[in-house]
């Protein structure tokens, strides 16, 4: 970058009149300036390659692999080495055994060879047929391993007088195990398992509507909430802004530490919400909010189940992120000129009407950019329903199923399976996104 | 009853005021509080007296120059508005208060009186520091969380630098530089940002881990930047446009490199939105929760996050969680509060990510 930068002539131009025609010749000044452009930006492309769009292609990858987590252990030899015998004085023999074994029980290891060295003071009595001793060098050939194989090894050593002196634990050198097993990230073994498990398990489509039941309610929650508030700060009065810093408290505060709040505010038998309840005769008992799949509800007579901890969650999505729609609407409230206001006011609108006719059709752009950006992310959205309820009672959604695939129950292709399904859907709300909200942004 | 607003007293309202103390009284049959007056007789007077105030204050404020009778539909609709915005300002700032209250009381509880009585919102402030501060002490002492503290603070101070380290130049490159491919790369960023965190967990955890970088801090420096720089970019770009040109150029004839320009010139007025992504970027790396979880399993290495999630198991009593909830959440806010101007820049031109 440095050169690039002292290559430049200071008087090229910043900007320049771009020509209207299509083929234009660069001349070197601006390519001199592309290529500095191309450094500088460098080191960004490198680490979003790297960290956001290799994963993105790798999950493919994976999730047409039998992986599982404990493949990503590479499988090894395992040796412990030991003496066998008394060496009391010189001339005694003894063995050096190393019992060796593969660490895991299905994956081949090839070519495996351990190298040591003779401790000090033993000489080689007898070695093992697949060993060679030279210049106390220990270097054995084992051949290819088997999942689960187990062997001994032994080599025969006597003692010197200087052993009997200075007895060396034949531990003192470790053996160093060598060998290629073949990684399952990078084979050529290829399965659909993953997404035939996927889609015909009876929970892929329950997991489905709840994940667009969360969004949707979720994200419109937010919305709903933030515009009330904006109306409420939308004119002075003192104390707005501490208010307005207030207001955006559970949007900064860490995840964790809200999630665990509520998780103890609405806890079923300690928990004050409920002892609220409670108290005040609506509940007879502790309700478990994060808990209870589905409650029956009584309803004018009409008795419906109701997700009870999905709900939860929701108003969760909805209190944690109101804050942020409510910045929006403010910004945009605040921009929306009093004239027009004053103009339905003498025309006799009343503050409702005012509301309906002037503020919402003002606000309706920045509402639905608002809607569908925030309807992607809470779509994204893991920590949250983690944190409360682990994916229990119902609540799973498309995001937290990679975790359980994945991790709980460690079968990282599935997992990665159902993140392949995840990035088709938000391809399909990024075009959606870029070609209503972006166009008319912009 | 057609009394014009004028001649509404204050010897109305204290009518108004004992009426909403008979009415409670009355429909509650004369247990308010579902409790007998024997217990606690001062207490519940005073709540008594409190509600009736409010109810009456509330009346008083909706119905304000509001004449009796027939009303016309302007009138109901200031009534309606103004109901909503008093039922608004309380249930906004209830919402919000009260977790953040209750995270912070039963951090100062013991395990009996939180279980004794769950209503009982009150803080002991008489049992003396040492027992109120209890679940701190603990925290610091047992649970290594000063290591944690000094741990999430290095990561995410790395976080921001290596942040702008990578995203000025490539700014600065999008706003001023023209190149093949500029105008795809401003909409692309946005893109990126579009890419959820849990996509990329499987593919990285299992790279990361037959790398050797999983359960390590560069692990997470390396995995925390990429998220921020796109954002980065984005924000400080859209300042970079703004910035006159003319003095860069100015810059340049007088013989400084485009480095130079970037150093001397544009940083030093773009300090305002540096601080805003700065602060954006603390918060992202501070609050992150999801590759701490995933990535760290060693105690020696926890941030906070991961630390106040090993809390949650039913060996530690809950007032420890919170204290370690408490312990994760004041730093943030105090830096929120301080910078606030700038931190609610950051977030909305940050957009809407979250």
């Amino acid at each position: 970058m440095n050169t690039a930068s002292t290559n430049t002539p200071p008087q090229s131009p910043a900007k320049s009149p771009v020509p209207g025609g299509k083929k234009r010749r660069i001349g070197p000044m601006e390519r001199r300036e592309a290529r500095l452009a191309y450094s500088l930006l460098l080191p960004t492309f490198v680490i979003v390659l790297g960290i956001v769009l290799f994963p993105l292609i790798a999950n493919f990858w994976i999730s047409a692999k039998p992986v599982t987590l404990g493949d990503l252990r590479a499988p090894r030899i395992i040796a412990s080495e030991r003496l066998r015998g008394h060496l009391e004085k010189a001339g005694d023999e003894a063995k050096i055994e190393y019992r060796l074994r593969n660490s895991s029980q299905t994956a081949d290891i090839k070519n495996v060879t351990l190298t040591d060295t003779l401790p000090a003071g033993l000489s080689l009595a007898k070695a093992d047929s697949h060993c060679r001793v030279e210049d106390r060098k220990i270097s054995c050939q084992l051949g290819d391993w088997k999942g689960g194989a187990r062997e001994r090894l032994s080599i025969g050593v006597k003692a010197d007088q200087s052993y009997i002196d200075n007895p060396v634990r034949p531990r003192v050198s470790e053996p160093v195990l060598s060998g290629t097993a073949d990684n399952i990230l990078t084979n050529s073994e290829f399965t659909f398992d993953n997404f035939i498990n996927v889609f015909n398990s009876r929970e892929f489509w329950s997991v489905f509507w709840v994940t667009i039941a969360y969004t949707v309610f979720g994200t419109g929650g937010a919305l709903v909430l933030g515009l009330f508030a904006a109306q409420l700060l939308n004119k002075k009065f003192a104390g707005r802004s501490i208010l307005r810093g207030l207001f955006l408290f559970p949007y900064v505060a860490p995840v964790i530490a809200v999630a665990f709040t509520w998780l103890i505010l609405l806890d079923p038998f300690s928990g004050t919400f409920n002892a609220m309840l409670q108290k005040m005769n609506i509940a007879q008992e502790g309700i478990n909010f994060f808990g209870s799949r589905s409650v029956p509800v009584t309803f004018f007579g009409i008795t419906f189940e109701f997700p009870l901890a999905l709900a939860t969650v929701i108003a969760f999505e909805a209190w944690r992120y109101f804050p942020l729609s409510f910045l929006f609407i403010l910004a945009r409230m605040q921009s929306i000129s009093s004239d027009m206001y004053e103009a339905a006011e003498v025309d006799g609108a009343t503050p409702l009407q005012q509301f309906w006719h002037i503020s919402l059709p003002q606000l309706i752009g920045i509402l639905s950019t608002l809607f569908l950006l925030r309807f992607i992310w809470t779509f994204n959205k893991f920590d949250d329903i983690f944190l409360l309820t682990g994916g229990a009672a119902g609540t799973r959604t498309l995001t937290v199923d990679v975790y359980e695939q994945g991790f709980a129950l460690s079968n990282l292709g599935a997992g990665a399976a159902v993140a392949v399904v995840i990035f088709f859907m938000l391809l399909i709300f990024a075009v959606v996104y870029f070609r209503f909200v972006h166009r008319e942004d912009s | 009853m057609l009394r014009s607003p004028k001649l509404r007293t204050n010897g109305l309202y204290l009518a108004a005021f004992m009426g909403a103390i008979i009415a409670m009284l009355g429909f509650s049959f004369a247990a308010p509080f579902t409790e007998p007056f024997t217990s606690a007789p001062v207490g519940q007077a005073i709540a008594i007296a409190i509600i009736a105030g409010a109810v009456t204050l509330a009346n008083r404020a909706c119905l304000e120059d509001i004449e009796s009778g027939m009303l016309t539909r302007y009138k109901i609709d200031v009534v309606i508005v103004r109901v909503l915005r008093g039922f608004g300002f309380v249930f906004f700032t209830v919402i919000v208060v009260l977790p953040f209250y209750v995270m912070l009381m039963t951090s100062l509880k013991s395990q009996q009186s939180l279980f004794q009585n769950p209503l009982d919102l009150s803080v002991d402030l008489s049992q003396g520091s040492a027992s109120l501060f209890n679940s701190y002490v603990e925290l610091f002492t047992k649970f290594h969380f000063g290591r944690f503290l000094l741990i999430s603070t290095i990561v995410s101070v790395c976080t921001v630098i290596i942040t702008l380290a990578f995203s000025i130049p490539g700014a600065y490159a999008v706003a001023r530089l023209r190149f093949p491919g500029q105008s795809v790369l401003s909409k692309s960023v946005l893109l990126i940002y579009l890419v959820p965190m849990i996509v990329l967990v499987i593919p990285l955890y299992s790279v990361f881990s037959q790398v050797g970088l999983r359960n390590s801090i560069l692990g997470l420096l390396i995995v925390y930047p990429a998220t921020t720089v796109p954002v980065a970019l984005y924000m400080l770009q859209g300042y970079f446009r703004g910035l006159p040109v003319e003095l860069e150029e100015a810059g340049l004839m007088d013989g400084l490199g485009r480095l130079g320009v970037i150093w001397k010139i544009t940083l030093p007025l773009a300090l305002p939105a540096l601080a805003s992504v700065s602060l954006y970027v603390f918060m992202i790396a501070w609050n992150e929760f999801l590759f701490a979880f995933m990535f760290l399993d060693d105690p020696n290495i926890f941030t906070l996050s991961r630390g106040v999630v090993s809390l949650n198991s039913s060996e530690v009593p809950r007032q420890h969680l919170m204290a370690g909830a408490v312990v994760a959440t004041i730093p943030i806010l105090v830096i929120f509060l301080w910078f606030e101007r700038f931190l609610v820049q950051g977030l909305t031109s940050g957009s809407v990510k979250g």
